[in-house]
């Protein structure tokens, strides 16, 4: 596990990684009146073009890391920095994938995607242009005046991916966005989604429960603890790009790589089962 | 998604015209239904008065009031020309509903939005609510004349409560995930009220607006019975003072039309403002 320590310096900003979390806490206020720790002293650094998966098990925090990085969410305690600048507030230049569906559903695909563009003061005919070309490229072409509840799941995705990455987003934050999806439509949405992302220079994070879905898609995988959270450990994933997502799990390598990552976190969903079977039971 | 239609070895059975023929074939018999329990109800007003069964002087009946809508249309009424009241009602009742539905809109979405303000108003709003508002109606008549400003002032005030309450829930009820995408994709406070928050609160809010164009009728006929010159509530009121029960009837016909008609007319508003809806698989609505 590499813990380079970084000190910030306003002239290098070139230099700075993309992402930057430094013994990071969150802690929220339960309903009850208790306090809940989902994140501890995490560290994470994410390079420029980077593309990261994150895995661990259910309840762990990974979704509250993308809060932070995003600047939805405070940190209680530690550093957050987007390209050596603290986060404060949402910052320009962050994509978001939400786990559920967040395309807005009295608008239609077009205006959907258009939201991104007119909210940063586009005109509408110019928002509408770039609209349908992102439509296109996420294989839409024809559905640009559906509503969401006429698409089907992977095709609200290709919207949410759409809207997302119209606005030209140097770090997409993705919340296990492919898992409502059949397999074989996720299969089809990762290699699509590492099309779009070899084509960009964004730094990708990306959420997930499934190791074999954070390998085949990602250069580095951290494995975060059963909650409170953290960084147990992380993994270049050095498999050979441009992959193919269906194909590259056959790979020998790719399965010394699982085994190597299954090992660190076979023991955090442990715990976190035990802990769910105790909590059930009481 | 839409189901491709393979070319068939043997000819399917037309699964849609047999639903189009249901569909039918039901629509004639819940109108045929709806006639006949019409029918039924009028015919029996007619007999049982005919036959003396129920005093006629009290209960009028429906040829009595056919006849006193006739001479209505044809020679106008005591206050003017028949048209010139419904138009006076009318205008009160749309004048309130407006003024109460922008109301309630921009209060319930400013609370919805702000826990602080709603925290501080929330009792005071509650306290008003449970008060009986019609009465609000006498207070305006003095305060504001007997003219048209007081009925719309007492339609307002009945109409305001029920969409101010839809509004806030409304507002309250939308999707966190929404609100955190269109301020990740860089919605100001501006554009996520008008392009989230109101999208999403207009089904709650045109739902209340079924309830409350009738409302705005009862403000506007109480308000023209606490003093008025013109209007179908006027109307009435003169008519029982006559102890005309069939001129009280024939008001009372004409405020159900006038519902009917608007009821038709946000229907149509709901289904164009919400149309990205999925359409309800049966009809539940009245």
């Amino acid at each position: 596990m590499d813990c380079v320590e970084r000190t910030w310096d306003p002239t290098s900003a070139v230099m700075s990684p993309a992402i930057e979390l430094r013994r990071v806490t969150k802690r929220f206020l339960t309903p009850s009146g208790g306090i809940y720790t989902a994140l501890r002293d995490l560290d994470m650094v994410v390079e420029p073009g980077e593309f990261c998966a994150v895995v661990g098990p259910t309840g762990c925090g990974k979704s509250t890391t993308l809060a932070l990085i995003s600047g939805l969410e405070p940190a209680s305690e530690g550093e957050v920095e987007v390209f050596g600048q603290p986060v404060n507030g949402i910052a320009d230049g962050i994509g978001y994938v939400f786990q559920a569906d967040a395309v807005f559903p009295w608008k239609t695909v077009l205006e959907n995607v258009a939201a991104g563009p007119r909210y940063s003061g586009a005109s509408n005919r110019d928002a509408r242009e770039r609209a349908r070309d992102w439509i296109s490229r996420v294989g839409l072409s024809g559905f640009e005046d559906r509503y969401p509840y006429q698409l089907s799941g992977g095709m609200r995705k290709r919207v949410a991916l759409a809207q997302s990455l119209i606005n030209g987003p140097r770090i997409l934050l993705m919340d296990e966005p492919f898992s409502a999806l059949d397999v074989q439509t996720r299969s089809l949405m990762e290699n699509e989604l590492l099309a779009l992302w070899a084509a960009s220079s964004a730094s990708v994070v990306f959420v997930t429960h499934d190791l074999e879905e954070a390998i085949s898609l990602s250069d580095r995988v951290f494995v975060i603890t059963a909650g409170p959270g953290t960084v147990k450990s992380n993994y270049k994933v050095d498999l050979p790009r441009p992959r193919n997502v269906a194909e590259i799990r056959f790979q020998p390598h790719f399965a010394e790589i699982y085994e190597e990552i299954w090992k660190d976190l076979k023991d955090e969903v442990l715990v976190s089962y035990e802990r769910q079977k105790r909590s059930g039971a009481a | 998604m839409n189901a491709d239609t393979e070319p068939a070895e043997r000819p399917l059975p037309d699964l849609a015209a047999g639903r189009r023929r249901d569909a039918q074939r039901r629509r004639l018999t819940v109108a045929g239904l709806r006639l006949l329990l019409g029918v039924v109800f009028l015919g029996t007003w007619e007999l049982t008065t005919r036959l003396g069964w129920i005093d006629v002087f009290f209960w009028s009946q429906p040829t009595a009031i056919a006849a006193k809508l006739w001479i209505w249309i044809t020679q106008g009424t005591d206050l003017g020309p028949l048209w010139d009241q419904v138009l006076v009602t009318m205008e009160e009742t749309v004048g309130g509903f407006i003024a109460g539905s922008i109301l309630g809109i921009i209060f319930g979405v400013a609370l919805g939005r702000s826990p602080l303000l709603s925290d501080v108003l929330g009792p005071y709003i509650k306290a008003a609510n449970a008060i009986p508002r019609v009465l609000m109606g006498a207070l305006f008549a003095v305060a504001l004349g007997l003219d048209i400003r007081s009925k719309i002032a007492t339609a307002a005030v009945l109409v305001f409560f029920v969409v101010f309450f839809n509004a806030f829930q409304g507002v309250r009820e939308v999707d966190r995930n929404l609100i955190a995408n269109a301020r990740i994709l860089g919605a100001d406070e501006r554009r996520l009220t008008t392009e989230i928050l109101i999208p999403s609160a207009l089904s709650w809010i045109i739902a209340s607006l079924h309830i409350s164009f009738g409302l705005a009728l009862v403000g506007a006929v109480v308000g023209e019975l606490f003093g008025a010159t013109q209007g179908l509530g006027e109307l009435i009121y003169a008519a029982k003072n006559n102890f005309d029960t069939a001129g009280v009837f024939a008001g009372i016909t004409l405020l159900a039309a006038m519902a009917l008609v608007a009821e038709a007319l946000i229907t149509a508003l709901e289904n164009r403002l919400i149309k990205w809806r999925p359409q309800a698989v049966t009809e539940a609505r009245i």
